[in-house]
């Protein structure tokens, strides 16, 4: 029997007694597309937040292939091969969109080295794959502070492909983005994803593009999971039609 | 891009004639150049986005360094009190980093400070060691085992300073582009993302603190053998703020931007003291404030402004 990529268990963390995570357990099975919805507030950012290290839970593990990694700092989880794209994005605004790549490839060897050059040939070449499969070619060298915040999210997530992640968490990529541009760049998304075969969880407010995108989705509301299962039959879901679907 | 090269290059050879020129300034720039390499080092860390208000600690620890190895030991070859100098400043800057870097904004500028404050108060009181406030006398050194006159070898050691000066910008020039060089700066702007590639920002700070204080151990070193004489004020906290100052004032956008701060500097101060004694903190106020209104980059942004207005007209392009 194969391992889950991630395992979740019974995770818990409050702020000021309000639970963004209350008894939290999932798997994300290799190759899946698992997508989560809920209303804001409802702990989905926390559950990435989590899942990376970047806050401790008070109580719950977190297995990668059946590892442990809880209380794992970020740069250990990522190390490991989760990489994340953000909410909001987090890019090195000062440098070209392709540096940030160059910073992200080189980064898989760690970033000792102090003399040669980081715009080094085996890297560009790499980076500009990535652009290309990303669509972002024709931004390569555009200063990443200064791109419109739809490809400002889609650089975001091409820095996060750079590390060649076993597993790509995702915070809503589309937020920000008008609604006709959402599915050319889902479309893209999943096209880098089949192209690298990777498993990924994304957080999403649409749901046509869950509907159209998940093998399954996870609802959220207030720090648990209200329902999971097939978008067809999940959405159709009474509850998860109250709580998610009357609200966005 | 290459009319700056050029540029550097003239500048170079106009230091380079200096001895003969006009000597009055051959020890002023010797420890200009010194104090560059202090500027470098703090001009490193800003990159990062960490003001140090206490690198002169470094600068003292070279100067003293170089005095104990010449008293304690006898050895007094140059090249082994600079090269000497600076790996214990190193070493004492990677104990000090270690404790620091995990600080920032202004509990690390902070933090510096006080540790530097520390350092100044030992070398004042432990007089048995260091002189107390006297200081120390460091003797002539001598260069590779030939003995020299005081003017022979300031002559020397203006020419090694201005070496190490070119071998020091071609390696930062280098460093800057490299991975760890632009993880530096990425410190600055975004640490979490950083972390988020699996680098460890504290060990990046680590190593970029180390190198900041060796090059103001090294610049140190170069002072105490050019003065001849070691004191605490080299760690008082003024001359801390004299780097930052020197820093921002030359740019921190290229390893040249410092040493050009610290060059200007230091015949400003010359001249300034020369001709209105008592003005001289009012014209180097004054001059603060035109810099930073004026050009934000430092003067380092003037030089490749212009540098690239020259080279874009030759080629009749408009190039950003
Ligand atoms: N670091 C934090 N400190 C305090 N409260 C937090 C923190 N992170 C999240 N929260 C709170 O936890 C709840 C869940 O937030 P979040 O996970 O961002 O929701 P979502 O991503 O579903 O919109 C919110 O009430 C939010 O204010
Ligand atoms: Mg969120």
């Amino acid at each position: 029997m194969s391992q889950p990529l991630l395992k979740a268990e019974s995770l818990t963390i409050a702020f000021a007694g309000i639970k963004a995570a209350d008894n939290v357990s999932l798997e994300i099975e290799k190759g899946e597309f698992l997508a989560i919805i809920g209303p804001n507030g409802s702990g989905k950012t926390t559950f990435l937040n989590l899942c990376t290290g970047y806050i401790r839970p008070v109580s719950g593990e977190v297995y990668l292939e059946g590892e442990p990694i809880t209380g794992w700092a970020p740069r250990r989880i990522a190390r490991q091969g989760i990489a994340r794209a953000f909410q909001i994005p987090q890019l090195f605004t000062d440098q070209t969109v392709r540096s940030n790549l160059l910073l992200g490839i080189a980064s898989r060897q760690g970033v000792w080295d102090g003399l040669k050059p980081l715009a080094r040939r085996r890297y560009q070449e790499e980076a500009d794959e990535l652009l290309e499969l990303l669509g972002l070619s024709a931004h390569a060298d555009a200063i990443a502070g200064t791109l419109p915040e739809g490809l400002r999210k889609l650089a975001d997530i091409t820095l996060a492909l750079a590390l060649k992640p076993r597993l790509l968490l995702l915070d809503e990529p589309t937020s920000g983005v008008s609604a006709l541009e959402r599915f050319s760049i889902m479309e893209t998304l999943m096209n880098a994803m089949r192209t690298k075969g990777l498993t990924a969880l994304f957080v999403e407010h649409d749901m046509e593009i869950v509907e159209r995108y998940a093998d399954r989705v996870l609802v959220w509301n207030s720090g648990s999971i209200l329902a999971q299962g097939k978008p067809a039959e999940v959405l159709q879901d009474p509850r998860v039609v109250e709580t998610v679907v009357g609200v966005a | 891009m290459k009319i700056i090269y050029a540029l550097f290059a003239a500048a170079f050879a106009a230091l380079a004639i200096v001895p003969f020129a006009a000597p009055w300034l051959q020890f002023v720039l010797t420890i200009a150049i010194a104090k560059g390499f202090a500027a470098v080092g703090v001009a490193l860390l800003l990159r990062a986005g960490l003001i140090s208000i206490g690198h002169a600690m470094f600068y003292a620890a070279g100067a003293y360094t170089a005095a104990f190895i010449v008293l304690w030991s006898g050895i007094s070859d140059l090249f082994v009190l600079l090269i000497a100098s600076t790996l214990v400043t190193a070493a004492i800057g990677a104990l000090v980093g270690a404790y620091l870097v995990r600080y920032r904004a202004i509990f690390f500028a902070m933090l510096n400070l006080a540790v530097s404050m520390v350092f100044f108060a030992l070398l004042s009181k432990l007089y048995g060691i260091t002189g107390g406030t006297d200081g120390l006398r460091v003797p002539v050194p001598t260069v590779l085992g030939t003995t020299l006159t005081k003017a022979g070898f300031d002559i020397v050691l203006f020419y090694v300073a201005l070496a190490l000066m070119a071998i020091i910008a071609g390696l930062g020039v280098q460093f800057l582009k490299s991975p760890l060089g632009h993880a530096v700066g990425a410190i600055h702007t975004n640490e979490v993302r950083l972390e988020y590639l699996g680098v460890s920002a504290w060990s990046v700070l680590l190593i970029a603190y180390t190198i900041s204080a060796a090059l103001a151990g090294l610049g140190g070193a170069i002072a105490a053998v050019s003065i001849g004489h070691v004191l605490p004020e080299y760690a008082y906290w003024t001359e801390s703020g004299h780097l930052v100052l020197t820093a921002v004032l030359g740019g921190i956008g290229g390893v040249a931007g410092p040493f050009i701060g610290s060059i200007f500097l230091e015949i400003v101060h010359t001249v300034a003291v020369g001709v209105a004694h008592n003005a001289w903190n009012l014209i180097m106020g004054a001059t603060l404030l035109l810099v930073i209104f004026f050009l934000p980059q430092g003067l380092y942004g003037l030089v490749t402004k212009s540098a690239d207005k020259t080279s874009s007209a030759k080629l009749g392009e408009n190039k950003s």
